[in-house]
């Protein structure tokens, strides 16, 4: 299926006189957001996709040479909205690495703790939007879609009392975090994520024990092994392919080497193994926020003075490129610095960004039905797409 | 009274109770898909929502009638009377108590089966005359599982017709009066296959979740009616739920003893009223906990499972019923 030479576009040998050109998205219940999916129909089935995307494009590269070290990491939440902890934090890993700052060990247990509970809520919010995709607003899909959100919002909780907001943090700041944990937080934590597992098997009930739901996603949007690892993809994807990859193992950041933990891999490639690995997933991410907690160190949360002004912190010239695992893949920030409060040149890496380019290898000879399963196990988030 | 007075008010009166029934019973199901999804549903339009089918209707009485440029005007503004005519003629030959109704013909279901599966014709108009890529290709959809569920719907309905050994529903319901083990649904399986496939055939004709293929508001936007605005939009919504309605009392009155039940006999259309509601329920539920399968699969599962089932067991009663009267 892979077509080298054409990368953007891959058609099936189809010849005929009709074909219905047919735009799904921008505005369309399923697009996640902005996306625009021009598909090439025979009947129901999908001959040839095309995507559109930069929707929803906010010059955040451009818009961080303008704000300093200090105002930026609250802007990075904006870039993946839905794991708004996980942007942040792959700006300040930049910013230390090329300052050489020491992150107290406190300040690293912490930024565990609010990522591993942010790819909880943002794989809840995947589970509610694809059953959604699949099952209709008016159906199961949305029961599922309510479910979910109703543990999201126990997530949102935390980080609001945490932080003080729920969607776009500012957890983070380069040298540590800006805040502690407030009393009695460990222990709503605590009770939280084993709400959350006991909800996750439930779930799984409701769903693995359904045929209709088997039926939809195994055998569907299948990814080899050879292609997820051309086309780049990352994180619950490319370990839905076979591929036993994860930053937080292969390249341990922020004391992720201090925590047990496995890595779970599918070999499948189809939906059905990313809802696997997704799954397998909620509880890892749970047994390291348990851990964390159970050997949060005492301390400092910051290895620099609180902020007075916003260009408080500087950073001497260099540049460097860090990488966090987020819950679509790999989240990297690139920082190039002329020894200012502000950076000279900052690029993301988006994992929806790079998830998305395996769709036209994957839709062709699907059926339309299948697209917006396909589409809601890439999993794509489109602030992260455009940024 | 005279009888063409009768006439022209007993269907009135039918009309407007189903009318009113529709409004009614989406209130029903948005509370209990609240229930199920561990919310309260509509709560602020009067005592605990009770007003709130009348503020949709009124809004939708109010909504600016939107037809497209491109529409076949013709077709696009005729399509929601074609389809709500034979959703709301389905309730002619119902009997709500006996000798309470339009009009209990001696071929009832078969007059029941025959308009409901004429309601493709104003699916297809809608889809068609809305110029609309998503409509034609839900219209497309509609052709395909219509067809291929009427069948299954019909073989399945017609086992109670066997067991009864009458097409008129008045005379499936008398079948089934005395006491519960009347029942169709309890007649050894026989019964409770047929009611099953009932159900399951009867989701497919209505078009709900796991196969509202039509409607697929994530693939298609909203199907066939994704051009429809204000009464329009009310009128299909109102012949969707009319069928569904229909369907639930058919069901009731096949497999569930019809007007059967404790009490005096002027509870009889009580009865009939709770079980239907109860088949509606139960439609309802399945709806609310499943997802929506794909166009080849709705048909495999037609075509390669739910026909030769449904075939089979139509005969094996056929089989049952000659040798229990002895006919061999």
């Amino acid at each position: 299926m892979l077509d080298v030479d054409n990368k953007t576009r891959v058609e099936m040998d189809w010849s005929g006189p009709e074909r219905l050109q047919m735009n799904m998205g921008p505005q369309h219940p399923s697009a996640h957001g902005v996306f625009r999916a021009i598909l090439g129909l025979q009947g129901e089935t999908v001959v040839d996709v095309d995507a559109v995307i930069g929707y929803l494009h906010r010059c955040h590269e451009k818009l961080s040479e303008t704000l300093t070290y200090a105002q930026y990491p609250s802007i990075a939440s904006k870039t993946d909205y839905v794991a708004a902890m996980t942007s942040e934090f792959a700006y300040v890993l930049a910013a230390e690495e090329i300052g050489k700052f020491e992150v107290p060990k406190r300040a690293q247990y912490l930024r565990v703790i609010v990522a591993e509970l942010q790819r909880i809520a943002s794989h809840l919010l995947w589970l509610g939007t694809w059953c959604m995709d699949m099952g209709g607003a008016l159906g199961g899909g949305a029961t599922i879609f309510l479910y979910c959100i109703r543990e999201r919002e126990d997530i949102l909780d935390l980080f609001e009392s945490l932080v003080g907001a729920r969607l776009l943090y500012g957890f983070f700041q380069v040298g540590g975090t800006r805040y502690d944990i407030p009393d009695g937080w460990a222990e709503q934590c605590r009770t939280t994520i084993d709400r959350i597992d006991s909800r996750v098997n439930e779930y799984e009930q409701m769903l693995e024990d359904n045929a209709f739901f088997l039926a939809r996603t195994q055998g569907v949007g299948t990814v080899s092994r050879e292609l997820a690892e051309d086309v780049g993809i990352a994180g619950p994807l490319l370990r839905g392919s076979g591929v036993n990859f994860d930053l937080r193992k292969n390249v341990p950041y922020s004391s992720y080497g201090d925590f047990d933990f496995t890595v779970p891999v599918e070999t499948a490639g189809d939906c059905y193994a990313r809802y696997k690995v997704r799954m397998a997933e909620f509880r890892q991410a749970s047994t390291i926020v348990r851990q964390a907690l159970d050997a949060l160190p005492s301390g400092p949360i910051s290895s620099r003075p609180a902020l007075k002004s916003v260009a408080q912190i500087r950073i001497p010239k260099g540049e460097a490129y860090a990488r966090v695992e987020g819950p679509r893949g790999e989240v990297g920030s690139y920082i190039v610095s002329d020894g200012s409060a502000k950076p000279y040149r900052m690029k993301w890496r988006g994992a929806s960004f790079s998830n998305l380019a395996i769709l036209p290898h994957i839709i062709p000879g699907h059926k339309v039905a299948d697209v917006v399963a396909i589409m809601g196990s890439v999993d794509p988030v489109f602030g992260e797409v455009d940024r | 009274m005279p009888s063409w007075l009768l006439l022209l008010l007993v269907p009135f009166v039918v009309l407007n109770v189903v009318i009113g029934m529709v409004t009614y019973v989406t209130l029903l199901e948005r509370k209990f898909a609240a229930r199920m999804q561990s919310r309260i549903g509509p709560y602020r339009v009067g005592p605990h929502g009770l007003l709130q089918p009348i503020a949709d209707a009124l809004k939708l009485m109010m909504k600016e009638d939107i037809v497209p440029d491109a529409a076949d005007r013709t077709v696009y503004n005729l399509a929601p009377i074609v389809f709500l005519i034979p959703c709301m003629l389905i309730f002619a030959t119902i009997p709500f108590a006996p000798g309470l109704g339009v009009g209990d013909v001696n071929i009832g279901i078969l007059f029941f089966l025959a308009v409901s599966a004429m309601e493709i014709v104003g699916l297809f108009m809608a889809g068609w005359g809305s110029n609309n890529k998503y409509a034609l290709l839900s219209a497309m959809r509609a052709v395909n599982q219509i067809i291929s569920y009427d069948l299954p719907f019909i073989f399945s309905a017609l086992v109670p017709v066997l067991l009864a050994g009458s097409l008129k529903m008045g005379d499936i319901a008398a079948a089934q009066q005395g006491s519960l083990l009347k029942w169709f649904i309890l007649y050894p399986v026989i019964g409770q296959l047929a009611f099953v496939m009932f159900i399951v055939s009867t989701l497919a004709a209505e078009n709900r979740v796991p196969f509202d293929i039509l409607e697929a508001e994530s693939e298609l936007v909203a199907g066939f009616r994704v051009e429809y605005s204000g009464m329009k939009f009310a009128l299909i919504q109102l012949g969707e739920y009319a069928h569904m309605i229909g369907s639930s009392f058919l069901g009731a009155l096949l497999f569930l003893g019809a007007w059967s039940g404790p009490g005096p006999e002027y509870l009889g259309p009580l009865w009939f009223l709770l079980k239907a509601m109860f088949v509606f329920l139960l439609v309802t539920w399945i709806r609310w906990s499943f997802v929506r399968i794909r166009v080849d699969q709705i048909l495999a599962l037609s075509w390669k499972a739910l026909l030769p089932a449904t075939l089979m067991l139509l005969i094996s009663t056929a089989v049952v019923v000659v040798w229990r009267t002895g006919g061999f």
